[in-house]
Formats: structure tokens, sequence, C-alpha cells
């Protein structure tokens, strides 16, 4: 077998426990608890009344930048991976392109400081 | 049959389903559940083919942060369900034709790649794909992405550039109504400006207030 894919055989093993936890759980669960449902069990409970509304209701817009800008940190820490390990191998001229490719990235960080974007209010 | 072969049915197989189960879910919020577990797979194929930092990234960016953005936009829509089927036989055509346009470069992208040396390379490029037993993947990735490939290395920061500024531009808008703290102006309140002393009177005689 491959020796790369031997280093992820405790990943397999978690997986495959972590699968036979959560089989256990939704089985015992239907053999062992008496099953007896009714219209007003299975209803959603809020507070002793009626539910008002779906709970699908559009939420503020301002989710979707945090969660945009972390994707896009997140990417330029993706790229930071591999030039760190290969440092030693690529130069001044590697040093050099990843600290340009930081210093774009920082133009829209403090773009995005100053606009007040990571601010909650 | 190897257990590498198992694990490559049982991936693959799942990927499939979950992704037919993506298409299919009437509930948007399980799509992109079903979403998460073809990522899953795809990593572990990843994995399988000896791309161990694609297989991680994939988790990362893909299942960490791209899976969340499509939770929040899913959520973001106000869906009816029932009004979502709707248009489903006028728009058929048009998707037909997406969805054919993409399995033709998909076919287009297979048959193109050259088999160099036993090992399935993109377009013959100039850099062979060092044994992976002696360097890891990462590191083979980091010595020519950032030098070889600096100008798209570059490119790749200033679309990240324009996605953050374009993303800022597109949802952040000014509300009047919110009251905003400005720490600076709270630091620098002295108390003279605030603070008043009253010297007490005798009792009977009232607070003189001013």
């Amino acid at each position: 077998m491959d020796v790369l894919l031997k280093e992820y055989l405790p990943v397999v093993v978690f997986l495959g426990v972590a699968f036979a936890i959560s089989c256990a759980a939704v089985i015992a669960s239907l053999i062992a608890a008496w099953q007896k449902p009714d219209t007003e069990k299975l209803s959603s409970y809020e507070c002793g009344f009626e539910p008002f509304d779906d709970a699908r209701r559009p939420f503020d817009v301002r989710f979707y930048l945090v969660s945009i800008l972390f994707i896009i940190f997140d990417l330029e820490v993706a790229f930071l991976f591999p030039w760190a390990i290969s440092l030693a191998d690529i130069g001044t001229f590697g040093f050099w392109s990843m600290m340009l490719f930081l210093a774009i990235l920082t133009i829209g960080f403090i773009y995005e400081w100053k606009k007040g974007a990571l601010e909650w209010e | 049959m190897t257990i590498q072969e198992i694990a490559f049915y049982i991936f693959s197989s799942v990927a499939i389903i979950a992704s037919l189960m993506v298409v299919s879910a009437r509930n948007p919020v399980h799509s992109v559940l079903f979403l998460i577990v073809v990522f899953f797979n795809a990593a572990g194929l990843f994995l399988l083919a000896g791309a161990e930092f694609l297989a991680l990234i994939l988790l990362i960016v893909y299942v960490g942060a791209v899976a969340v953005l499509f939770l929040f936009v899913v959520m973001m829509m106000d869906i009816n369900f029932a009004t979502i089927r709707q248009g489903f036989v006028r728009y058929f055509p048009f998707a037909g034709l997406v969805g054919l346009i993409l399995l033709a470069e998909i076919i287009f992208a297979i048959t193109s790649i050259p088999d160099v040396g036993g090992r399935a390379t993109l377009g013959g490029v100039a850099h062979p794909i060092p044994d992976p037993q002696q360097v890891s993947n990462a590191h083979a990735l980091g010595r020519i992405l950032y030098t070889d490939y600096f100008y798209v290395f570059q490119l790749a920061g200033i679309v990240l550039l324009v996605a953050m500024i374009g993303a800022i531009v597109l949802t952040l808008r000014e509300r009047p109504g919110s009251k905003h703290q400005n720490i600076g102006r709270q630091s620098y309140r002295s108390s003279s400006d605030t603070l008043q002393l009253i010297q007490d009177k005798p009792s009977g005689q009232g607070v003189h207030n001013g």
C-alpha cells in the first residue's frame, strides 16, 4: 500500500468510528424509544403559542459580507502554506512575489477597514 | 480488489448519489448539506490520487468557507417552495443547454490531457510531476507557483482584491438610524464636561440646581 495513504489510516478509522456512533444513536433511539407520534407532539413548540411564521426568512446582507471577506482571507492563508514550506528553494524572487501578493490584498484590507465593513454597528 | 479501489468506489458512488440529491432535494438547505457531502468525497478522491494538499484545501476552503456562504445565500433568499417549482418547464431548455455546454467542456478537458510517463498532466506542462514519495505535494506546488507562475499568482491576488471590493461596494450601506460608539471620543471625554458638583445645603432648604 502507498506510504502516503498509510498515513491516513487513522483518519479512516476515525471516520468509521464516527459513522458507527452516529448510526447507533439514530437506530437505538428508533428501537428503544416509545414511538407514538401525534400532530401536537410533532408540531414545533414556540413558548406555548402557535408558531408565527416559517423559520425561513431573509436576514441581513452583512452576514454575506462577513462570509465572503472570510473566504478571501482564507484563500490568502491557503496560498501561504506552500510558500512557507518551499521558501528555501524559491529564493528572493519567491519571497518578494508573495510580498507583492500580500500587498495587493492589504490594499483591500485597508479599504474595508476604512469603509467600516468590519464594524457591526 | 485493493483497499484503494474499495475506497475509490465508496467515495465516487457516494459523491454521485449526493450530487444527484443536490439537484433533486426539495429543500435548498438540504441541497447545500448534500453539496458538503460531495465536497468531502471529492477530497477523499483527491487524497486517493495523491493530491493531499488539494484535498485538505478543498476541506478548508470549500467546506469551511464556501459552503457557509452558500448556506447564507440560501437562507437570505425568501424561499417559497411552491413558487420555486413553477418555472421548471420554462427554464428547462436554457438549463439543459448550460448543462450540455459544461458536459462538452468536461469531455474536451479529459480527452485533451496527454499521458506523460504514466501520469496525466494538464496540457503537457513544462514541469514534470515529482515523485510524491520524495517531495510532498505542497512543497512541489510551492516550488513553481510563486516564481514560474508569477503573473498568474499575482492575477489571483488581483481577482481576490476585486472580489473583496465588489462585495463591500454591493452590500455595505450606511444605516443612518444606528448609534455608533466612537471609542476615541469616549476616551477623550473629561469629567469637567459632564460632571457637576452640587454643594449640599442644610436640610429643609431643598437643592438649588445649576
